[in-house]
Order: C-alpha cells, then sequence, then structure tokens
C-alpha cells in the first residue's frame, strides 16, 4: 500500500464531508467544461440504487401504490361510501383493510429499499480508498471508481495492469500506460499537486473501447486514447499503485452509461391481475347497470306504490330514474368484494413468504464462499417459473475463470490428467507428487503419472515440450521473495501451460528483454532470445527463436493446429496423423482449447539472413505489418512437431448438468459474452450447448443474407455482433434466425448490446426472461431482463446489486427455476383460481338477492361479516395453501424438468382459468342462494315461530359458503397438508363460529346495540335442523360438480404433474418421460 | 444465525437446516384416486336419497291451510274502505269461511301472511333505531336519524320510531269452530310465545324509570303515524305484553327476508278446551278479521295459515324433493364415473409420450 502522509485537508474545501477520506488529496484542477466541474464537484459517486429519501418517502410511494389500478379503485370506492344516499355498506368495510393494505406495501417498499441501500453503502466503502469528491484520486490496490486518466504508477514507464471481466468479459490482463510526461510525476505528492492540466474529451457516452481526447499541460498538447484510461469497473492487477484525474464520475462513467435504466419490474402475472381487476370492473358496472334498470323498472311499477305508504322518501328520491342512478352506485359498493383489497396483500404476503424460502435453501448455499442465496426482490418469485429463456453471462458465471492444463499429447502419447468435470475422478489415483521440484505450484493437479516418468527417463520429446512451454511465451515472472514465483500471464491460458512446464520441472524463472532463463531439473539454463514472432488472430500462433548455451539457435512455435500442421516438414506425417486424431478424437468435444507446438533447428546462416530482413523491416514505417507477416511465414515452415497441449477452461461445478436439465425443461440458453468467438466456443462445447453433430452457424453480423439461413432445429448460431446488427430492419431476421436454433451464443457484445438482446427476445417473442451474469458488463441485461440473476461471492458486487436474485453458483438456477420457481408459480396461481372463486362466490349472492329486495341493494350478510370475510376469516388458509402447497416434492420436480412447462405456456392461471373460476364462483353463489331460498320460504323453525327473516337468511347463507369454502374447496386445492394448513383450516373454523357466536351474543349488544343486531340469530338458526340441513344440501351441490370434474380430468387427461404423482404414489406403474 | 455444522464457522451464513425453512414439514398429500372418489359418489348418494325420503315422509304428515281474505268473504268491503285514505281510522270487521278436510294434530300455529310486501328494502331495512327498542331513554327521546322521517312527528320523538315499526301489521283474527252440530266455539290462541327468546327477552326491552308505569316512561314520545294506539297499549289483555315487548310487535320487527313471507300470530291453546285437546277437529271454521292493513298500496295479498310442524319446521316441500333429485344425480354420476373410470381411466394414465 502506498503511504501517503496526512495531508492537509481543508485546505481546498470542495466536499463538505472530505474528512471521510483520509488519504484522497484535493488539488485545485480543471476538467473539460465547467458544468462537468461542478458536476464532479457534487455528485456523490455512490452508485444510487435507493429509490426514497425520507422525505419523498411517503408522497412517492402512495403515488405508486395508488398507480396500481386496484388501490386507486378502492379509494374511490371508499368516496362513494362516504355519501349517505348511497352508501349502502359502511365505511369500516372499505377503509379497514385499505390502510392495512397500503401500511404493509409501504413498509415493505421502504425496508427492501433500505436494504439496498445499505448495501450499496458498504461496498463502496470497504476499498481502501476510492476517488470521493476530489478531482484526483489515489488507487491502491483496487478498483477504480471514477473514469481516470491514468498519470503515474508503481510500474516503470507508467504502465499498470488491468482486468476488465467486469467490463467486457474478458479474462486477460490489458495495459494501460500513462503519458510519459506524467508518469515521470511518479509517487511525488508535491509535484502532483501542482498537476494542472486541462483535459479536452469527448462527452459521457457508454463506448467501452473508445476515448478521444487531448491534454493541455505546460504548453503542449498530449493526444489521449481508450489505453491510457483506467475505467470504472476495472480491477488493477500487478501494479501497487498509480495516481489518476478524474475524466468522468458517478453518472458519467462508461460504466454507469453502460447500466440502463432501473425499472420497476412486474410480473406477467401482476400485469394480468391488473386488467383482470379492469375486465372485473367492467363486469361490476354491467351488473350495477343491470340492477340500477331494474331498480327503476321496480320503483315504476311496485316500489312507488309501496314507497307511498310505508317509505316516503325524499321528493327528489322517488324519481325512478334518479333511484336507479344512486342503486348503481350502491350495488358498485356491495360488489366491489369480487376483487377485495386484500387479494393484493395476500399476494404480497406469499411472494415474500416464497422469497424466504429461497433465502433459506440450503441446496442453494455455497459452503465455501459463505454465501446463501438471496431473493433481493421479493416481488418476482412467481416469474421463476415462467422462463423460457436465460441469457448468461460466460466468463465467471458459466467458467470459474481458471484455466487448467489437463492433456496432453506428447511424440504421438496422450498423458490424460483425469481431472476433468465430467468425468468421475477414480479416487483411486492420486496426484502427481512434485515434491523433487521446490519451485513448483502448490496448486497445480495432474493425474497421470506416466508423464513425469516419462521426463525422468529423459525422453527428449517430452523435455523439448516442455521447454517450448518454459520459452515460448509473453509471461512475466515476479518472484517476490526466494522461490516463490508468480506468473502475470496476459492469457490465463498462457500462464496455465508456463505452470504446468514449471511443475515438470523446466521452470521459468526470470526475463530479461534479451535473455530467458529457465531452471531446466534444477539446473539454471539462460537462452538468449533472438526474436519474438508475436501472436494475432490471422496468425493464430506465436513462435520464439531463442539461441541456448551450446550456441544452438531454434525456433520454438505454438499455435492452432490447422494453422501449424500445414507447417510441418514432411518428416513429422505420421506424427501428425496420430495427433490430429488425438486432438480430433480424444479432446475435442470437451470443449478444450489446444494448441500444436512444434521446433524447428535452425541454420546459423540462414537465420542470420532472416535476422537482417527482419530488422530492415522493422525499420519500414510503409507496409510494415505484410513484410513482417511474410517474415513470419517464412520462418515458420518446415517444423518438426512435438505434440499439442489441451487447456480447460474450468467449468463452474455443475454447470453442463444444469444446462442439460434446463434445456429439458425447455428453456433456452442464449450465452452473451464479450469475449472473443473461439473462447466462446469452446465453452459451449465443455458445456454441451454445442455438440460435433450440429450445424454451425457463424455470424458475422455483417452480410446477413436471408437466403443462406439454415433451417432444421439441430443448428446453432454464433453470433458476433456489430453494432448495426440490432438495428430496426436487421433485429427481426436476427430474432428469427436465432430463434430456429437450438444453441446461441452471441460474442463481442457491448453491455448495452447484451441488453438489446434481451430487450429484443423480451419484446417480440413475449417470453419471460432471466439474465444472469456477475459482472458490471451484465449490470444492463440484468435490469432489462425479466429477472435479473447475479452471481454473489465475488470480487465484483454491481451485478448483484442491480440483481433480483443472487447466489453464488450457475447450478443454483436449476433449483431456482425448477424447484423455488415452479412452485411460486404453482402456489400463486392455485391461490389466485381459489381467491377469485371465492370472492365471486361470496359476493354474486347480493346479485341474485337483489331480484328479491327491489333491487334496493340491501347485502344478505352482516356487515360484520362482510369486513372479517376476507382479512379475518378466509385468509389464512389460502395463505397456507400458497405458502406451503407442493404438488410435486422437489426432487421430483428436478426429476422431470417438463413440470416446468406449464409455466411457460402459462396454463395454469390466465384468461381462460379466471373465466372457469369465476363462472364456478357464480354457480356456487347461486346454489348459495337459491337453495336456502326455496328451503326457507316456507320454513319455520321446530316451535312454529319464523326462521325466514332475513337475519336468519344470512346466517345460514354464511355459513354454507363458510363450509364450502373453508372445508371442501380448499381442501380440494390444497395439495400438501401440513400440520399449518390443519391448525389454519381447522382454526378458521373455529374462529368463524367463536366470532359468529360472540357477535350475536347478548353483551356485544348490550354495548352497542346499533352495530350489532343480529343478537341472537345464530343460537336461533343454527340450533335448527332445518338450517343444517340446508347447509348440507348446498354443500353437496356445490362440492359435487367440481369433484366430478377434477376426477374426469386427471382421469382422463391427466397432465404431467398427474402422471408424477401416480407414479411416485405407486398406484400407476407407467413411467414418465420414459 | 446459522446452525453450526461440521466445517462452519459459528458466523456461517448457513440456512437452519429445520424442516419448515427446508419446506420439507411432514405433510399429507391426498389425491383423487377412484379408490376414494367413487365410494364417497356412491356414499353421498345414497346419504341423500335416504334422506329426502326420510324428509318426504315427515313433510307429508304435516297439514296447511292457506286462506287469502284481500277480498274474499266479507272483506272486499274492507278492503274497499282500506283503499280510501280518509277512512284510516273507521273500524271494519269482516270473515272469511274454510274448512279443513281433515284433523290438525298436535300444536296447530297461526299465521298471517303478506305476499308482495318489501321488508327486505335497504332503506326500510335501516329505518329502526335499536338503541331505542332495548329500553335507553337517551334513545326514546332522541331516534336515530336512520328512522326519518319516521322519527318525529312534529317535532315530538315517535316511539317506536322508523318505518318498519310504522307500517306494523295490525289486522287481528279471531278463528270460530263451526261444528257440526252447530253452534260456534272460538278457537283459543296463546297470543304469547311467539317471539324468539332473545327478541323477547334481549333485543327489545321498555324503558325503565323509577317508579313509573309505561304510559309515563312513554310520556313525551308520539305514536307512529300509522298506528291506532300507543304502543304501552297494544295488547289491553295482558299488561306484561306492551311496550316494545310486545309479541306482535317484535315478530313484525323481525324482517322478512323475501317479499312473500308469513309470521307466527298464535298457538293454539290445547289446554284451555277439551275438543282442542289434539289440533283443530276437521270441519268448518270462520276466520274474523279485524281489516285495518291496506294491501292494495302494494298489490299485495294478505293470507291466514293453519298449519302443523314437523322436526324441520313446516310444509316445506322443497327440501325433501331436492335431497332426493341431488342424490338421485350423484347416483347416476357414479355410475358413469365408475364406467368411464373402468373402460378409459386407465387408459389415459398409461398414454405416456
Amino acid at each position: 500500500m502506498l503511504a501517503v502522509p496526512d495531508y492537509p485537508l481543508g485546505q481546498h474545501t470542495l466536499g463538505q464531508n472530505s474528512t471521510k477520506f483520509p488519504y484522497c488529496i484535493y488539488l485545485q484542477f480543471h476538467l473539460y467544461h465547467d458544468s462537468s466541474l461542478l458536476f464532479c464537484l457534487f455528485q456523490d459517486n455512490h452508485i444510487k440504487t435507493s429509490k426514497y429519501n425520507i422525505f419523498t418517502f411517503l408522497p412517492i410511494n402512495l403515488f405508486e401504490q395508488f398507480q396500481r389500478v386496484a388501490n386507486a379503485y378502492f379509494l374511490f370506492l371508499l368516496i362513494l361510501q362516504l355519501i349517505p344516499q348511497v352508501s349502502s355498506l359502511s365505511w369500516f368495510t372499505t377503509i379497514v383493510p385499505l390502510a392495512l393494505v397500503l401500511t404493509i406495501t409501504a413498509v415493505k417498499d421502504a425496508t427492501d429499499d433500505y436494504v439496498k441501500d445499505m448495501e450499496g453503502v458498504q461496498i463502496i466503502s470497504h476499498c481502501e480508498c476510492f476517488w470521493s469528491q476530489g478531482i484526483i484520486a489515489v488507487l491502491v490496490f483496487g478498483l477504480p471508481q471514477a473514469d481516470l486518466l491514468l498519470l503515474s504508477s508503481s510500474e516503470p514507464y507508467g504502465l499498470s495492469y488491468v482486468e476488465t471481466a467486469e467490463l467486457d468479459g474478458e479474462t486477460n490482463l490489458k495495459v494501460r500506460q500513462a503519458l510519459t510526461v506524467t508518469s515521470e510525476l511518479g509517487a511525488d505528492i508535491h509535484k502532483l499537486a501542482e498537476f494542472d492540466g486541462e483535459v479536452v474529451c469527448e462527452p459521457p457516452n457508454n463506448k467501452l473501447d473508445r476515448f478521444t481526447g487531448t491534454l493541455l499541460w505546460k504548453d503542449g498538447k498530449f493526444p489521449l486514447d481508450n489505453g491510457k484510461l483506467l475505467l470504472r469497473g476495472c480491477v488493477l492487477r500487478n501494479t501497487e499503485w498509480c495516481f489518476g484525474m478524474v475524466i468522468f464520475a458517478g453518472l458519467e462513467t462508461k460504466l454507469m452509461q453502460n447500466c440502463g435504466r432501473t425499472t420497476f419490474k412486474r410480473t406477467s402475472i401482476d400485469r394480468l391481475m391488473n386488467t383482470l381487476v379492469l375486465w372485473i370492473f367492467g363486469f361490476l358496472m354491467c351488473m350495477g347497470i343491470i340492477l340500477a334498470i331494474g331498480n327503476s323498472v321496480w320503483e315504476k311499477s311496485v316500489g312507488g306504490n309501496f314507497r307511498k305508504l310505508y317509505l316516503p322518501w325524499d321528493e327528489v328520491l322517488s324519481d325512478a330514474f334518479f333511484s336507479g342512478f344512486l342503486t348503481f352506485w350502491s350495488y358498485i359498493i356491495i360488489l366491489n368484494t369480487v376483487v377485495p383489497i386484500s387479494l393484493y396483500v395476500s399476494v404480497e404476503v406469499i411472494r415474500l413468504g416464497h422469497s424466504y424460502f429461497i433465502n433459506w435453501d440450503r441446496r442453494m448455499y455455497q459452503a465455501q464462499r459463505d454465501t446463501p442465496a438471496e431473493a433481493r426482490t421479493t416481488t418476482l418469485n412467481e416469474e421463476l417459473g415462467q422462463v423460457e429463456y436465460i441469457f448468461s453471462d460466460k466468463t465467471g458465471t458459466l467458467t470459474q475463470n481458471i484455466m487448467v492444463f489437463s492433456k496432453c499429447s506428447i511424440n504421438g502419447k496422450i498423458y490424460d490428467s483425469a481431472d476433468a468435470p465430467r468425468r468421475l475422478i477414480p479416487k483411486k489415483t492420486p496426484c502427481v507428487d512434485f515434491s523433487f521440484n521446490p519451485l513448483r505450484d502448490r496448486r497445480f493437479r495432474f493425474h497421470d503419472h506416466s508423464l513425469l516418468e516419462a521426463m525422468k527417463l529423459d525422453e527428449t520429446a517430452v523435455r523439448e515440450f516442455f521447454r517450448l512451454l518454459a520459452l515460448c511465451h509473453t509471461v512475466m515472472p515476479e518472484e517476490k521473495m526466494e522461490g516463490e514465483l508468480v506468473y502475470q500471464a496476459q492469457s490465463p491460458d498462457e500462464g496455465a501451460l508456463v505452470t504446468a512446464a514449471r511443475n515438470f520441472g523446466f521452470v521459468f524463472r526470470a526475463r530479461t528483454p534479451e535473455t530467458i532463463t529457465v531452471y531446466e531439473l534444477g539446473k539454471a539454463v539462460t537462452y538468449q532470445l533472438l526474436a519474438i514472432l508475436d501472436f494475432n488472430n490471422v496468425r493464430k500462433r506465436m513462435s520464439v527463436i531463442v539461441r541456448n548455451p551450446q550456441g544452438r539457435a531454434r525456433l520454438y512455435c505454438k499455435g492452432a493446429d490447422t494453422i501449424l500442421f500445414d507447417r510441418l516438414e514432411p518428416a513429422s506425417e505420421e506424427l501428425l496423423c496420430t495427433t490430429s486424431e488425438h486432438l480430433n478424437v480424444r479432446f475435442a468435444g470437451e470443449g478444450l482449447r489446444t494448441l500444436a507446438l512444434a521446433y524447428r533447428d535452425l541454420d546459423e546462416d540462414f537465420f542470420q539472413g532472416w535476422m537482417q530482413r527482419l530488422r530492415e523491416a522493422c525499420s519500414l514505417v510503409e507496409k510494415r505489418e505484410d513484410l513482417l507477416a511474410s517474415l513470419y511465414e517464412e520462418m515458420e515452415r518446415e517444423m518438426t512437431l512435438l505434440g499439442a497441449t489441451a487447456i480447460e477452461d474450468k467449468l463452474e461445478q455443475g454447470v453442463a448438468e444444469t444446462i442439460a436439465c434446463l434445456t429439458l425443461a425447455s428453456i433456452k440458453i442464449w450465452v452473451l459474452t464479450g469475449d472473443k468467438m473461439e473462447t466462446a466456443i469452446n465453452i459451449a462445447y465443455s458445456c454441451n450447448m454445442l455438440r460435433d453433430d450440429m450445424n454451425e452457424l457463424l455470424e458475422q453480423g455483417k452480410e446477413e443474407d436471408p437466403n443462406c439461413l439454415p433451417s432444421g432445429p439441430d443448428c446453432c448460431v454464433v453470433l458476433s455482433l456489430q453494432a448495426h446488427a440490432l438495428e430496426a430492419d436487421l433485429e427481426g431476421l436476427l430474432l428469427d434466425t436465432a430463434c430456429l436454433c437450438r444453441t446461441v451464443i452471441c460474442c463481442r457484445v457491448t453491455p448495452l448490446q447484451k441488453a438489446q438482446v434481451v430487450e429484443l427476445v423480451k419484446r417480440r417473442r413475449r417470453a419471460v426472461t432471466l439474465a444472469i451474469g456477475d459482472g458490471a458488463n451484465d449490470v444492463s441485461m440484468i435490469k432489462t431482463a425479466h429477472i435479473g440473476v447475479g452471481i454473489s461471492g465475488q470480487e465484483g458486487m454491481q451485478a448483484v446489486l442491480a440483481s433480483d436474485y443472487s447466489f453464488a453458483q450457475f447450478r443454483h438456477l436449476q433449483r431456482l427455476l425448477l424447484v423455488h420457481g415452479r412452485w411460486s408459480y404453482f402456489r400463486m396461481c392455485n391461490f389466485l383460481c381459489y381467491f377469485f372463486y371465492k370472492n365471486f362466490a361470496f359476493t354474486l349472492v347480493h346479485f341474485w338477492f337483489g331480484f328479491f329486495c327491489g333491487f334496493s341493494a340491501q347485502t344478505v350478510y352482516d356487515q360484520w361479516f362482510i369486513t372479517l370475510f376476507n382479512i379475518v376469516y378466509t385468509s389464512l388458509p389460502v395463505l397456507a395453501m400458497g405458502l406451503f402447497d407442493q404438488d410435486v416434492n422437489e426432487k421430483n420436480s428436478i426429476r422431470f424438468p417438463k413440470l416446468y412447462e406449464p409455466g411457460q405456456l402459462n396454463l395454469l392461471f390466465n384468461k381462460r382459468q379466471f373465466f372457469l373460476c369465476s363462472l364456478q364462483g357464480a354457480y356456487t353463489s347461486f346454489t348459495l342462494f337459491f337453495i336456502p331460498y326455496g328451503a326457507l320460504y316456507h320454513g319455520v323453525r321446530d316451535d312454529g315461530a319464523n326462521v325466514t327473516d332475513q337475519q336468519s337468511f344470512a346466517v345460514t347463507i354464511a355459513t354454507s359458503l363458510f363450509v364450502i369454502l373453508i372445508c371442501f374447496q380448499i381442501g380440494l386445492d390444497t395439495n400438501y397438508w401440513t400440520a399449518i394448513n390443519h391448525f389454519y383450516i381447522w382454526g378458521s373454523l373455529a374462529v368463524y363460529f367463536s366470532i359468529l357466536f360472540a357477535m350475536h351474543s347478548n353483551g356485544i349488544f348490550g354495548i352497542f346495540p346499533s352495530q350489532f343486531p343480529f343478537i341472537g340469530t345464530a343460537r336461533s338458526s343454527l340450533s335448527q335442523p332445518v338450517v343444517w340441513l340446508v347447509i348440507l344440501l348446498t354443500t353437496v351441490v356445490c362440492v359435487a360438480p367440481v369433484l366430478v370434474v377434477r376426477f374426469l380430468r386427471a382421469d382422463l387427461y391427466p397432465t404431467q404433474t398427474d402422471k408424477v404423482k401416480c407414479v411416485t404414489s405407486g398406484v400407476c406403474e407407467a413411467c414418465p418421460n420414459g | 444465525m446459522g446452525k453450526k455444522v461440521a466445517g462452519s464457522g459459528p458466523c456461517s451464513r448457513i440456512p437452519d437446516n429445520s424442516a419448515f425453512k427446508q419446506q420439507r414439514l411432514p405433510a399429507w398429500s391426498p389425491s383423487l384416486t377412484a379408490e376414494t372418489v367413487l365410494p364417497f359418489f356412491y356414499i353421498i348418494g345414497l346419504v341423500c336419497v335416504l334422506l329426502g325420503v326420510a324428509l318426504f315422509l315427515t313433510v307429508q304428515k304435516i297439514q296447511e291451510i292457506q286462506v287469502d281474505y284481500t277480498t274474499s268473504g266479507t272483506c272486499d268491503a274492507c278492503f274497499e274502505m282500506r283503499s280510501n285514505k280518509m277512512s284510516a281510522s273507521v273500524k271494519c270487521r269482516c270473515s272469511v269461511d274454510f274448512s279443513l278436510k281433515e284433523n290438525f294434530q298436535e300444536d296447530v300455529f297461526l299465521y298471517y301472511g303478506l305476499v308482495n310486501f318489501h321488508q327486505n328494502l335497504r332503506r326500510y331495512m335501516d329505518s329502526r333505531d335499536d338503541g331505542q327498542l332495548v329500553g335507553r331513554t337517551t334513545n326514546l327521546k332522541n331516534p336515530s336519524t336512520y328512522c326519518e322521517p319516521f322519527a318525529y312527528n312534529n317535532g315530538t320523538p315517535i316511539a317506536p320510531c322508523g318505518a318498519i315499526a310504522n307500517s306494523m301489521f295490525n289486522d287481528s283474527f279471531t278463528l270460530k269452530y263451526l261444528p257440526p252440530t252447530g253452534g260456534v266455539v272460538i278457537v283459543p290462541f296463546y297470543r304469547t310465545g311467539i317471539a324468539w327468546y332473545t327478541d323477547k327477552n334481549v333485543k327489545f326491552r321498555n324503558p325503565q324509570i323509577e317508579n313509573e308505569l309505561l304510559p309515563q316512561v312513554f310520556q313525551g314520545t308520539a305514536q307512529p303515524f300509522y298506528w291506532q294506539k300507543p304502543v304501552y297499549e297494544l295488547d289491553p289483555s295482558d299488561p306484561n305484553n306492551n311496550g316494545f315487548i310486545n309479541e306482535d310487535f317484535i315478530v313484525w320487527m323481525r324482517e322478512a327476508a323475501f317479499p312473500s313471507f308469513k309470521k307466527l300470530y298464535g298457538i293454539l291453546n290445547r289446554q284451555s278446551k277439551a275438543i282442542f285437546e289434539h289440533g283443530l277437529p276437521a270441519g268448518n271454521y270462520s276466520v274474523t278479521i279485524s281489516y285495518n292493513f291496506p294491501a292494495q298500496y302494494f298489490q299485495g295479498k294478505k293470507l291466514v295459515v293453519l298449519s302443523t310442524v314437523s322436526w324441520f319446521g313446516g310444509k316445506n316441500i322443497f327440501l325433501p324433493i331436492a335431497y332426493i333429485v341431488t342424490g338421485g344425480v350423484i347416483l347416476v354420476v357414479a355410475v358413469v364415473l365408475t364406467v368411464v373410470y373402468i373402460k378409459i381411466g386407465k387408459k389415459g394414465l398409461n398414454m405416456e409420450e
């Protein structure tokens, strides 16, 4: 860590809370324009993920809540109820539940927001020192929190190394170099303090790989490009410290520009519910109009005469039309319970419960990182059961970003470390013991002992093989303490190869521009480095020319097999066949990254001549590249093949199985990565997303010719996206092509493009999308997708902060979707069906009664029953069902991924299901009204007294309704009766009867005679056999048809669930899905 | 705080391994199999049919007669008289003859019935003050606003207030048995014991003021507009059946759920005359009505009903028939289901992809 002296703070009082950052140095400085300066001065750099603060909370939250159609509607009802001529129900029947709902939701929102906010703060404050309101930042080995212009660093020439995996998914180290003039500033605080350069640059934008600007300093103009910039989100590596000047901060950083907007996510069920509420409202209107017309007609024909004598209204009210108008509103109030407010509370509670179950799941806990899964948003759970498309990041999500030397073929012989993840590791094979080698890397594992034996037996080919690996690379060694070597590789592949050579006894130890020192089995050998023929994407190979201590020059070359095999000497023919068979049969298809290795002994004269021409070529200005390429071509010929290596890009645990399982569940997985196409393809092979038998279709995104589109389901597409591929006219084509294919991989996508791809699928396919990623470059797609999942427990937390769910490993996705998602969806749908059914049955009784009470908006039930029905009497059993029900247990949910399909097809709750539920509700209400009507019309008690009075009728209907709903319908809908379900169901029954008797008791009537006029009704009517006979008959008539339909459906058209249930219960012998 | 598990520290964030949190609570998972559903249907069907038959047989034993007296007998004159508001306070009596074909066994109940009288209108039902009726003296003089426009008569509070009380049924009946041997025997009826116990003893109470008699208590209140006598003089024969606890009043105040209803008027007093010891003998009867209640305004009818009761109430044929039909349908469905299950059902389950 850089020791920064306690610098006198407060000289330039730029930010009032500057004392929070004692390590930061503030300097007077000009930015590229003034407004931006102000912006920089006062912009809080903390990523703002929270929506509210204390003052804005109430208005914003209430505004948001009343945006829900339902809440606004209840407010409207409440106002209606306050008009005495209209009010058919007391105002408390609405305000109590409404207040309850608003409070619960507000508290929940506030907690959510607070938790998010706190996490944001934690992330920021754990960095050692970061950019603050000041203008110049000191970085101490960490993550820059702003886009910085690199001024100087601890490394020579103002170099610094950064890893940009968070930004673009590329894993190799990248070099950033400061301008020479500024790198001279070094770590001299005083000089830095006097730095007064001015940067003129382009406005903030989201292009990660481009930057143009000019630094004006000391009367000089210095051009700036991307190579001098440290972007927020990248990680500083191998660089102790560096100084930078803030170019963009806060929202202006390229990272934040790529983040997309935070939007309020809604599930499709939510949207459906809003639509249904509108429908129901329309339905209410219709019923209201019918009843209002009925009222007008009744007033004209019957009521007017009746009322003249018995109920003279005010003059105004006696007009039949006006009376109908008032009745309309009265009925709107009475019938509003079709969509009770408690629906929304219950939905929230159920979702919250499901979120807790996700948090509590031990099988989504990762021990190494001590990370449990976390549902960061509690409103999206049921959508987890409907996912059709998964968009996955590659690096850090599918792969661990660790390269492992796993196999090699040397001189026609295969050495195979059985450490391949998808095979059973033979437990008997212990790791090769490298203890003879004091310079070994202790983390290196290899399982094939024969390779070490071959090495010890002094097989030339094997030794040459490892010598090549130790020499031919661009790795930088770092030896902080004697014997503790650390390699700094630009690409992890190279690191893996050099490490392998190191453990097998060819330890690359030091490098100067002219020499390479290798400890060959303990002996130090220094090679003269004559030339490096570096790697590029066209050549796909790199070579070094070294002279060994004996004075012989030799070319060592490694590169793609296809390229290298064309450049071998004819004598290698036989070896070539064996090796290429190894490559194609043994290595390929496992997604291993392969390289072929070869060498060439150089003739001294030829070499000197070539060297001469190389020097000349280097000094050329024009056509240098071409000339160099042909010179390299000339040198890399007639080589002798040594063998091939295979490197495994280690997948995260269980990735391939998870992908296979999710594919079986008809979920399409697209890989979106900023990485190179080759790497992406390798990974796709190793996770079984690509197979050899697939038609590979490489799209460069440039010329897309609709005629050459592939067809057939067995193809895959690899897209290398260019900016215009997502333009309006091409996107349709792109999507159609992609959707024809089984596997889609998009490479070279910028974070914003990731979001665009997700958006495209979301918009055009109307499918539920899930994006999973771990880095800052995934934030935009995580925010865009219906569901965003962040991989937690790693360095960057930005993906997690933006995500809706987070867990430690990709494989947990399987459980999140197939178990939690499926259950959530199933439970929510079941819950909604039951809930709509319940309330239709409950409410429509009023409609039927309207025809008997002169359409006067008289309620059938006691007002207390109406108030308590949804919040007390019937809420808990259905909540228990919504929280705990399981149609199929977790084991079978995973075993039969097909069970996931109903969610994708939206089968369990849709408009049709809603219609059926409402119809069933209407039927129940019909029987519920007319059977008691028929039976009690002329009924009397056994002592001759009346039982047809309105109060007895109310109690009879309420009790029948209750018995049907609570004892039977919920029983039929519950698949998994835990003790809690029993408790709630029987408890509700007990509560109903105790409250009923309490409210009809003498005591409470004695205190509030006007509020509890039902005194004695429960006793009088429920002691009558005729009432119970009516209840029994109503129940049988309501429940029997449901039972018949369910039985027939399970019997004749069994769903997957029925089959699985049947098989697992042992009743059936059939085996679903073979 | 996570439970301590091998390999994890006490601060580990590993979730609890409880059955609840892991959603592995022991549970019972019933499913609708043929073995449970089919027997259930047969049993329920049988139970319904048997119950229906039993009810049917019971109902057959109940005797009931309804006499519409709106305009029949000598009542058409009274009907005309009541159409005219001017003659509202003129007394009118009329009688209707009818005969019982067979003996009415045991207890016989006398009801009055009204057809097309909407006691279930919202505003009508609200128009009462339970505080006043339970005898609260404050409410007595300050009736609730719900009672409007029947709360005050020129500033004097009305007791009992409200539309229901105002429209109280005020016909009275005298039933005469005309034995074949000649002569007239007045059939005696109990006029109390016709209201619910809770209504009579809890819900309706007279206001109590120490050392004051009922008329004094009601001093300062007016009788409802349509009443011919104040509330404390409703039953001249029984001083304890006056005021708010008058049983005719209580019965009326228990609003009917439907526009056509009957309300209990009296119970045959079998003790007072030997001839009625076993109920009403078959024969000719005449009912004399003190015809006060106007029915023409609401195009209604007025009835007198004589009925016996069984353990589940009056002559109610709907319930037994409904039970028999339901039971029958369920049995038929059960048979169909059985056939479907045996013929097709098993095949359906085996159809795998």
